[in-house]
């Protein structure tokens, strides 16, 4: 990928700021976030409670199914590929679509290496917990950046974890003298120009979205007063009782995330929220956000 | 309405590259308003609506009264600019769907390139704007198709018109905030009646402007 290119792929994600993605299984959902007021969709073939639920391998999605998604909307398309399954990225690359995931709820391709995404043109949005992983992920090409949360759970106990530690890692860089920047950048991983940039800008180079567990207005208002710059709704939506009154609403709140007024107005009647789980009844090995390093 | 000083350019606040836009203003010495109610409308000179999502736009202007405070405001004599989404959203007729704001006199078409794998960058004369090229970055862009009576063609390529203007409104389908230059800001801050620094002062290019100049005011809007 040439700097243009990657300039324009970073720049795709800026206009996204301030807005919400929703993860959707069919051209119907698709629709139905679209006239939410999504400004992108998530094309896949179960949401991330079903994946949890059912267990097993969870692959790239039937093509087919994104295509007929990516044709009944008219606002930017993601689809997910495996951790460092660089064939499946490779597909939807093929597929053009807008915007690949990299993303943990599937089941990881790759234990070691993930996607090189500078070999795409095509943009890549991926997971980070901290500070270190992101700036792995954007050293490695990546556009945007997701906070990861616990996916499919309903609960945003881990999303708020996630960007509490990222914004801890950028106080952290931001008020460090020059000469502790090299030591810090080997002891996290991080490669040492970003950990420089980010010093100096104050926050990460690439917009931030929270992901994982939001399921109400007043948890994308949460994730949006922590300092994000938009947010992913996963199962939260299409698991909820009546998901087009809860989608507007999220969008809502959303936008005006500084404002409880607005945020109970969007909070009002929407109806059942999805089940929700409690972190700690989950089985380890069955916890998505370890996924990826 | 009287006690106005009409000094200030107000940013559309509800999704989208708005921090960009308002670092673009204050390079010019312009004051930059975010405007997310409909009474931070009143009193500017100017409003760019900005890129990003027309349809999440258009339903949080609806549901807030922002799009009718800005009808309202516009037939005061307030200005508009509307970059990409912006430019769907003031446009009389969008193919395929209902207007939104219905502002200027012409026929746009909503994400006419292609996926984001067709976005591009590329650069032009526009004398009305600068006699120096300009850079021009189209993301997954509409395409203005038509312009009425009364509407001036300011860049056409191939088949499309891609920045008109009438008295009162500008329309882009590309990003000047998303690019090191300033002139297309001055030439709105100019149409509102502002005295932006000249070019004398600043040429249209400004070399501090970083991809990411951006961050530095996205935490306060």
């Amino acid at each position: 990928m040439d700097a243009r290119r990657h300039q324009l792929n970073v720049q795709l994600a800026q206009m996204l700021k301030g807005g919400v993605i929703m993860d959707v299984t069919n051209v119907e959902q698709a629709k139905i976030a679209e006239e939410a007021g999504a400004v992108a969709v998530m094309a896949l073939e179960r949401v991330p409670a079903d994946i949890r639920r059912d267990g097993g391998v969870a692959r790239m999605s039937d093509p087919a199914m994104i295509a007929e998604i990516k044709r009944a909307v008219s606002i930017p398309v993601m689809a997910k590929a495996r951790i460092g399954h660089f064939v499946e990225a490779q597909l939807l690359e093929a597929l053009k679509i807008d915007y690949i995931d990299e993303s943990e709820v599937l089941t990881p391709a790759d234990e070691e290496c993930h996607i090189d995404k500078k070999l795409f043109s095509i943009p890549f949005v991926c997971g980070a917990r901290n500070l270190g992983e992101a700036l792995r992920r954007i050293a490695e090409g990546a556009a945007m950046i997701r906070t990861k949360g616990e996916a499919g759970t309903g609960n945003v106990v881990e999303a708020v974890r996630h960007m509490r530690t990222m914004n801890r890692g950028i106080r952290q860089l931001a008020g460090m003298p020059p000469e502790e920047v090299t030591g810090y950048a080997k002891e996290n991983g991080i490669p040492y120009e970003l950990a420089l940039q980010v010093r100096e800008l104050g926050r990460l180079p690439v917009v931030n979205f929270a992901a994982g567990g939001i399921a109400t207005p007043a948890d994308a208002a949460l994730m949006m007063q922590l300092g994000c710059d938009g947010i992913f709704v996963g199962s939260g939506i299409f698991k909820s009782a009546d998901p087009a009154v809860r989608a507007r609403a999220i969008v809502k709140a959303t936008a005006y995330y500084n404002d409880p007024e607005k945020v109970l107005e969007a909070s009002m009647g929407l109806g059942e929220a999805m089940a929700g789980l409690e972190i700690s009844q989950i089985p380890k090995e069955q916890l998505l956000a370890g996924r990826g390093w | 309405m009287g006690d106005r000083t009409l000094s200030a350019i107000g940013v559309l606040n509800l999704q989208g590259d708005v921090a960009e836009h308002l670092d673009h203003l204050a390079r010019l010495g312009i004051e930059g308003t975010p405007v997310k109610e409909p009474a931070a409308l009143s009193g500017l000179a100017g409003l760019i609506i900005p890129g990003g999502e027309s349809t999440c736009l258009a339903r949080l202007m609806r549901t807030f009264g922002i799009a009718q405070a800005i009808e309202n405001e516009f037939r005061r004599g307030m200005k508009i600019w509307g970059t990409c989404a912006g430019a769907i959203l003031m446009a009389r007729e969008v193919v395929g769907e209902a207007p939104c704001l219905g502002l200027i006199d012409l026929v746009i078409e909503r994400n006419s390139f292609g996926s984001q794998l067709d976005s591009f960058i590329s650069e032009a004369v526009i004398p009305r704007v600068s006699e120096r090229p300009l850079p021009l970055v189209f993301i997954r862009a509409p395409k203005v198709l038509r312009i009425g009576p009364g509407v001036k063609e300011l860049l056409r390529i191939d088949d499309y018109i891609a920045a008109a203007e009438s008295g009162e409104a500008l329309v882009t389908v590309f990003h000047p905030e998303m690019t090191p230059s300033v002139a297309f800001h001055r030439y709105f801050a100019r149409k509102c009646g502002l005295d932006p620094y000249g070019p004398d002062l600043q040429p249209d290019v400004d070399p501090k402007w970083i991809t990411t100049s951006w961050t530095r005011l996205a935490r306060i809007i």
